[in-house]
């Protein structure tokens, strides 16, 4: 049986009056691929903000890798952040001064140490080899969701975690980032995933529906 | 990897580093210029207001302790006190010798005028023996030329000065010859209470504003050969440069046997005037040196606020460029917020991220700092010229005074910036709200 990651129990999120998540409760298992979909103002985003170490619940407990990372600082969420999470932005968000390959290298620097031939083959996984040393402003949409995925892997995280990934892409550019999904979920890497869309929601291998802050419908689809 | 991206960002950035470093060259070239000229501006200043005479005297102990006493400058116990004219030129061999810009003996003495031409006598008047315009020199071979036509600058002169060898000529202070109606050109005689009578020409009238104006100047052999006073003189007017006074220099002038060992190697090594006139004491066999308070101390007051004066401009100008710095830095760290938002969502702690700002802003500081130092240096010069018509002397601990100060007005001007980052969460900026 495969090992718990992640685990949110009795997680809620309040914002003044507003409660952006209510008692959640979650598990996810090492090497799954789930993706959580809803409608805008469902609490997606306070969702991941909370897997990815960038929010700490108002009440619950987040349990990733067996650490509780509720109560911790902002210093010791960064380091979790940094050792077990591998972001993905819909923005891509890539430093626009620094080429491909150094955007790659700046998480292995923040991680440990920057290694070019690493961050090279991280490049070529996403096939992007080829367009290492271009400027961000010099590739398309999909290539630099595609350096902003090897950015995500080059420090071997225990959840790639992507926020809208293919939200700002066109459909050839999509399947070819649910390709690479496909690929690191067949290698184990666990993937959790929000989205509008319900091509990319499909696809994974279990899909969680968030309404007005509550998980609604909870779908097993390797079935 | 951070390197790469502090100069990545550097070249990115380069006009908004530009104006960074603009603002950083303005404050550095004031700040130097106006340290230099600080330091440098003592002995400028103290040469500048040379003009308004000596600060210091020497008189015979006995004379200066009646005038103390009872306020007596003339009579007997004073008139009948005298220094030694071969000690005079000793008073540039004590510690502070270099310090002594210019100085002249005075022998008083009475006579009574004659003017040639004139039936009976204008009366008894004063006379004032002194150098006008000496060359000596010193056992140690130095050559100086020093006498009161140096100490009395604004003297208004008509006719000419006496010159060092004029033993025949006299000045006629303006008031002692408008009495008299005696004009340049005119013979004069002079006779002595002890019957020597001697002939003199008028060389020149001055016009002192004070009591000089009443005397009659002649040269120091000639007032003792009239007076039968050979080798003596009355007093030594001494024109020093000074250190302002301080409470060491104040404890010291009341008993320089109050302070201990420490206190006063450091007052006697330090140029107050109470330190130079206890070395001239120390030279001057028999005399008291006692400063002319009144010039000393506007000397101390004007220096102390033309110091205060540049300290308030390198402190305005440091304020100003940390305000420019904090703007410029500010709104550079906004307008990255995005990206430093993204590092910290890398994995980057917040010193990390302080520290990369900070990088950059200090090498931009640096290299307006290097820029601004010469460039300051540049100004001093000007500042010299054209204030003091003099260059002004570069001072080497301006260096580092100066990286002192960009260092602390750089890290000032960051803190708006640096605590921007530190409240800076990446789910705001990366989520574009």
């Amino acid at each position: 049986m495969s090992k718990k990651i992640l685990e949110l129990k009795d997680v809620s999120k309040i914002y003044g009056s507003l409660k952006a998540l209510a008692d959640i409760n979650l598990s996810v298992n090492a090497g799954d691929w789930l993706s959580i979909m809803g409608p805008s103002g469902s609490g997606k985003t306070t969702m991941i903000n909370l897997i990815g170490c960038m929010d700490t619940p108002s009440t619950g407990s987040v349990i990733l890798d067996g650490v509780d990372i509720s109560k911790e600082n902002a210093a010791s969420l960064t380091r979790i952040r940094r050792d077990k999470i591998g972001l993905i932005f819909q923005q891509f968000h890539l430093i626009s001064y620094l080429t491909a390959v150094e955007n790659v290298m700046v998480a292995q620097y923040y991680h440990s140490m920057p290694d070019e031939e690493e961050a090279m083959e991280a490049l070529e996984k996403v096939g992007l080899k080829e367009r290492a040393r271009h400027l961000p402003a010099q590739l398309s949409g999909g290539e630099q969701q595609r350096v902003c995925i090897a950015r995500a892997l080059i420090n071997s995280p225990q959840i790639l975690l992507g926020d809208e990934p293919t939200g700002n892409l066109d459909e050839e550019n999509e399947g070819i980032v649910v390709d690479i999904f496909r690929r690191l979920h067949s290698e184990g890497v666990t993937i959790i995933v929000v989205t509008h869309d319900p091509e990319v929601g499909d696809v994974a291998q279990r899909k969680i529906i968030l309404e007005h802050g509550k998980i609604v419908d909870d779908i097993n689809q390797s079935l | 990897m951070f390197w790469r991206m502090i100069i990545k960002t550097l070249v990115r950035q380069k006009s908004k580093m530009l104006m960074i470093a603009f603002t950083v060259i303005l404050g550095v070239s004031l700040s130097t210029a106006m340290m230099n000229v600080m330091l440098g501006v003592g002995d400028k200043v103290n040469r500048e207001l040379k003009v308004y005479g000596a600060n210091i005297t020497v008189r015979h102990q006995d004379a200066a302790l009646m005038s103390d006493l009872y306020g007596l400058t003339e009579g007997l116990g004073v008139n009948d006190k005298f220094l030694y004219e071969e000690d005079i030129l000793k008073l540039k061999t004590i510690f502070w010798g270099f310090n002594i810009l210019d100085f002249a003996p005075i022998l008083e003495g009475r006579a009574i005028l004659s003017v040639k031409g004139r039936a009976g006598t204008a009366g008894e008047v004063s006379l004032a023996g002194t150098w006008t315009e000496k060359h000596a020199i010193l056992s140690t071979g130095e050559e100086l030329n020093t006498g009161l036509k140096s100490l009395r600058t604004w003297w208004e002169v008509e006719g000419e000065w006496l010159g060092e060898d004029d033993n025949n000529s006299v000045m006629v202070g303006k008031l002692l010859a408008s009495k008299n109606k005696i004009r340049v050109g005119d013979a004069v005689t002079l006779t002595s209470n002890n019957g020597a009578v001697k002939n003199f020409i008028v060389k020149g009238i001055f016009n002192d504003g004070g009591n000089m104006d009443e005397k009659i100047l002649m040269t120091l052999p000639a007032v003792q050969e009239l007076m039968n006073l050979h080798g003596k003189i009355s007093s030594i007017e001494v024109s020093a440069l000074t250190t302002p006074d301080n409470d060491l220099a104040r404890k010291a002038a009341q008993d320089p046997r109050s302070l201990s060992p420490d206190e006063y190697e450091t007052w006697y090594c330090t140029a107050y005037v109470s330190a130079i006139c206890h070395q001239i004491q120390e030279v001057i066999r028999d005399g008291v040196a006692k400063p002319v308070r009144q010039v000393a101390e506007s000397e101390g007051t004007i220096l102390n606020k033309t110091t205060l004066l540049m300290i308030l401009i390198t402190i305005l100008s440091s304020i100003g460029s940390a305000l420019a710095i904090s703007n410029l830095i500010t709104a550079s760290v906004i307008e990255r917020s995005q990206e430093l938002g993204l590092l910290k969502a890398l994995g980057a702690y917040n010193w990390q991220i302080v520290l990369l700002v900070l990088i950059e802003v200090m090498m931009t500081g640096l290299a307006g700092g290097v820029i601004g130092y010469f460039l300051g240096i540049g100004f001093a010069q000007i500042i010299g010229q054209t204030v003091f018509g003099s260059y002004i002397e570069i001072a080497r601990m301006v260096i580092l005074i100066v990286a002192v100060i960009l260092f602390f007005v750089t890290l000032l001007g960051s803190v708006p910036a640096i605590r921007y980052l530190m409240a800076l969460k990446p789910t705001e900026v990366l989520h574009g709200k």
